[in-house]
């Protein structure tokens, strides 16, 4: 029995991953529920594309005010020590190499490190690609935060994109359910595996090519519930 | 005396002309000056280009020029939000231009024009569809795409408070694109929900300078 980790303890685990002191950006969709796990006493100084550097969430039972949103339009809170700024001087940060990590979520991660996170194929509806290849390109770090396989099997991290590029050569890292898997120069390395996970069955759900670290660990959360269905 | 102050909201979109390149201000909703792109439908102009991250939801603001029919082409990053079904409609049945732009190249491109810059080089979009048939330069032994800048005919935008020479401050993240809009077009017009005297706002506060706009237009906040 594979012991998969839900999305929350996907989440909890990419914040565990971030030094005290970091900027860091979150990407819309998954990537920005790790704002509700960063670890006690650690300061961590979030980054929201919209102009905001150190927001925090929204207090429980709080008043959201629309003027103060997340990437995702979602309302927000702000920590002491916040600041705002208008969007040239927010990609600027980005662009200028000034966010030390961005996590952002994936349709595919190649084994070269290509991500393709924007355009699905066969779709009528426009195309839209928000910050991420800015962020793909400007941020130290690249973070990829998804499942290891979407609903039909298929793996997420490929041999090669087939998809239209985000940016090329640019994951750092990819934290799934069952996996930490970190980009290096000759190939991607298994970091960490779910308990109960063999390796060969983690490179059968692979489609790239993986090795596993010597020094590999189990990947484990703490008992967090899993994100609450939404209403279709 | 300087007065950019005018007293109504019909004044303020007043003599913008068919075919404009309008940037527009605001994130989602936030910062979305929804008064002046109100006023401005109900002008019924013809062929208009929006610049602006999104594509408007609801019937409101962007969406209510979009319900119009007032817009031929939208230069934007993300233009499909939650609600933005006149955009979806009327793109899917092939009436709306998009060019889409990653998010800090819109702002920069916009933020080169208002700086006299007619392009620069940058990173974002290397081997991806976005950076098809733009010019590519090596610089340092990396790829750099080159990037022309977008000049605007009219800018709206929304800030929270302004006085009669122009100057503007903003709420909080409903500050996003508007300052930036404001520097990149020949008119700028700012709906405010306050109107204060000269000095009321401390020039260390200033966020917009009064250089960058022409007109100011008070609504209710």
């Amino acid at each position: 029995m594979v012991e998969a980790l839900n999305r929350n303890q996907v989440a909890w685990r990419v914040a565990n991953d971030i030094d005290e002191g970091a900027f860091v950006n979150l990407g819309v969709g998954m990537p920005l529920n790790v704002l509700n796990y960063v670890p006690e006493g650690r300061e961590i100084i979030f980054h929201s594309e919209n102009g905001v550097l150190g927001m925090k969430p929204l207090e429980e039972g709080a008043e959201p005010n629309l003027d103060l949103i997340n990437a995702g339009k979602q309302p927000i809170s702000m920590l002491p020590g916040g600041a705002f700024f208008h969007h040239s001087d927010s990609f600027a940060m980005v662009r200028g190499g000034h966010i030390d990590v961005c996590v952002l979520g994936a349709y595919e991660v190649g084994q070269n490190g290509d991500l393709a996170n924007w355009r699905l194929p066969n779709t009528k509806s426009a195309p839209a690609v928000g910050g991420a290849m800015d962020l793909a390109y400007g941020a130290r770090q690249v973070y990829i935060m998804c499942d290891h396989n979407g609903r039909d099997g298929a793996p997420k991290i490929v041999k090669q994109c087939t998809l239209p590029l985000t940016g090329a050569k640019c994951v750092t890292k990819v934290f799934t359910d069952i996996a930490v898997i970190e980009r290096a120069d000759d190939g991607m390395v298994v970091r960490e595996m779910a308990e109960g996970l063999e390796f060969e069955e983690l490179q059968e759900r692979t489609g790239a090519e993986l090795r596993l670290a010597n020094d590999w660990k189990t990947l484990t959360a703490p008992d967090i519930a899993p994100p609450e269905k939404r209403a279709r | 005396m300087i007065n950019k102050i005018c007293q109504g909201i019909e004044d303020a979109v007043a003599g913008i002309e068919d075919g404009a390149v309008i940037l527009v201000g605001g994130f989602g909703n936030a910062g979305e000056p929804i008064a002046l792109l109100n006023a401005l439908a109900a002008r019924k102009p013809r062929e208009l280009t929006i610049v602006s991250n999104n594509a408007g939801s609801g019937d409101e603001g962007i969406g209510q020029l979009i319900l119009g029919g007032c817009v031929k082409k939208f230069i934007c990053s993300f233009p499909r939000v939650t609600g933005a079904d006149a955009f979806d409609k009327m793109y899917e049945e092939g009436l709306l231009e998009l060019e889409l732009t990653p998010q800090g190249t819109l702002a920069e491109r916009i933020r080169a024009a208002g700086a006299g810059i007619p392009g620069f080089y940058t990173r974002t979009s290397v081997d991806t569809p976005l950076a098809e048939g733009k010019e590519v330069r090596e610089f340092a032994g990396l790829d750099y795409v080159l990037e022309e800048a977008i000049y605007g005919d009219v800018a709206l935008v929304k800030a929270a408070v302004g006085d009669r020479w122009g100057n503007l401050t903003y709420t909080m993240s409903s500050r996003n694109f508007n300052p930036v809009m404001a520097m990149g077009a020949k008119i700028t017009i700012a709906q405010v929900g306050e109107i204060v005297d000269l000095g009321g706002i401390e020039p260390e506060q200033v966020i917009t300078p009064s250089i960058f706009v022409d007109k100011v237009v008070q609504v209710e906040a």
